[in-house]
């Protein structure tokens, strides 16, 4: 006759081990060991921005197209907007990361002017804070997508700055996001070039504005007709919100393109 | 006062036999002991005026301000604790921008002072905790409707066309009561707020003060600000002669 003891501990733990609950299936962690996912691709998408300085202000220009993919999804997206009198922004990338960073600006405009003792937040200013979000944000893996530029004044004298998702910033007297950096920036560049002391006036700001974002409308698939223009200077910020470049382009060898 | 040492003063938790808290008294007593203020609602808009006591000649001009601004369009006016005012001016703030958040529309002053005079009436529940020593005065101009409320350290609040807070409310009222509050426009309202804080500014107990104007109105554009430096010195300037032709007639009376 055989007699054995039942085992003293039946589906215990083994030494060193957490008992193990029913339901559970065997070999599951207590913690969640899943990767953690951000996002790694933008959604709606603006394209490119574009700005210069010129004598006495600066000059951005964006287009009005909001796109999924390659779907011009909506065609009527303001990706410019005047944040003080000396601080007008514009943003290409994710349409949502913009709009989430456009609340929190507006936000922080409205606590400045509520307080009543700190001054008004300039371009010089609103450039560094966006570095330190942007920087921020991507050191956690968690990036708003987006190209910022940033137009307007620091104490006092013209300034255009960039901040990009991943907290690259630099200013300079030309700046251009996306496809811009291909077309535009060439383009900017070469006709202050052609100024023997490399300052445009505001027409002729406007006049480059204007040919550059026609050849990005040309060139750039998911460019648009319809663009903005903002310029400051000591007088404030204008905005031109219904611009359009349809009249202004002719697409009559549009067929010649196609591959045979 | 009745109330000193029967001890049902000492905590804001616990009533007086005759149903009162006296910690809430002790806090509205605070509100009556500061310079006065007054709100006023015209057809365009809602002007405050703030008797700012100055009570040394050492303070720099313009420091201690009475009058904040909580949201573009809001504005608030306190009487009573400073310190105190300057704590529910950062939890009207932060209502007033989570609202917006959630809205994306500005706050309306009434459900601003609701939240406000809830968050008031809390401290005055709790034996851990006092009453907050001092009343606002919220004023908005929101789609061409002017709006003034006020609320108490006791949590109540109520709007006005016209009100007064702080030492000479009664006073102020009364100067208040005979304005056509509906016929003027602010313009002319904040001449007639500057003389009455000259007028109940009581010159013997209290020697220096200085005077506060803002609005909320059409001129504006439905912002918060400070009145022009030019209108409110020719408000001043309205105030003091008016002052002067009130004293001559008393003289003659006598």
């Amino acid at each position: 006759m055989n007699i054995e003891a039942p085992p003293l501990w039946s589906n215990g733990p083994k030494p060193g081990l957490f008992y193990d609950f029913p339901g559970r299936s065997v070999g599951q962690s207590l913690v969640n060991d899943h990767a953690k996912t951000h996002t790694m691709y933008p959604t709606t998408t603006g394209t490119s921005v574009i700005g210069i300085v010129f004598d006495g202000g600066v000059m951005i220009a964006a287009d009005k197209l909001g796109s999924y993919g390659s779907l011009a999804r909506f065609r009527n997206v303001e990706r410019i907007f005047k944040a003080t009198d000396e601080a007008v922004l514009a943003f290409g990338g994710d349409i949502a990361d913009y709009q989430f960073i456009r609340e929190v600006i507006e936000q922080k405009v409205r606590d400045d002017e509520c307080g009543g003792y700190s001054k008004q937040l300039d371009a010089g200013a609103l450039h560094s804070w966006l570095t330190r979000v942007l920087y921020n944000r991507r050191s956690r893996f968690n990036p708003l997508w987006l190209d910022c530029v940033v137009a307007g004044f620091r104490a006092g004298k013209p300034f255009l700055g960039f901040v990009d998702k991943i907290g690259t910033a630099y200013e300079a007297t030309e700046v251009a996001s996306g496809f811009g950096q291909y077309f535009a920036i060439p383009m900017l560049r070469s006709a202050r070039e052609k100024k023997s002391d490399g300052i445009f006036t505001q027409a002729e700001a406007r006049k480059v504005i204007e040919e550059a974002m026609k050849v990005l409308y040309y060139r750039d698939c998911r460019g648009f007709h319809r663009y903005m223009v903002a310029t400051v200077t000591k007088e404030g910020v204008t905005i031109d919100d219904d611009l359009d470049l349809k009249k202004d382009t002719n697409w009559d060898l549009a067929h010649l393109t196609k591959l045979l | 006062m009745s109330s000193i040492g029967t001890g049902y003063d000492l905590s804001a938790a616990q009533f007086s036999p005759d149903g009162r808290v006296f910690q809430v008294e002790y806090a509205q007593k605070a509100v009556e002991n500061s310079g006065t203020a007054v709100g006023l609602v015209c057809k365009d808009g809602v002007v405050l005026a703030v008797e700012k006591i100055v009570t040394s000649k050492l303070y720099e001009p313009g420091t201690n301000k009475r009058l904040f601004t909580v949201d573009t369009h809001v504005g608030l006016a306190c009487a009573g604790l400073l310190a105190d005012a300057r704590a529910i001016v950062d939890v009207a703030r932060n209502e007033a921008a989570n609202y917006r958040a959630e809205y994306s529309v500005p706050m309306p002053v009434k459900e601003l002072t609701e939240r406000v005079s809830n968050y008031l009436h809390a401290y005055t529940l709790y034996s851990s905790v006092r009453p907050y020593g001092c009343s606002v005065m919220l004023a908005s101009y929101l789609n061409d409707s002017p709006q003034l409320f006020v609320t108490d350290p006791s949590g109540l609040c109520f709007g006005y066309f016209g009100a007064a807070i702080g030492k000479a409310k009664q006073n102020a009222k009364t100067e208040i009561e005979k304005l056509k509050l509906k016929e003027l426009t602010c313009k002319q309202l904040v001449k007639e707020a500057a003389k009455i804080i000259y007028l109940v500014h009581d010159e013997v107990k209290d020697k220096q003060f200085e005077l506060e104007l803002s609005w909320v109105c059409a001129e504006s554009q439905g912002r918060h600000e400070l009145v022009p430096k030019a209108l409110k010195v020719q408000a001043e300037k309205y105030a003091k002669a008016a002052l002067e032709e009130e004293s001559s007639d008393d003289e003659e009376d006598m």
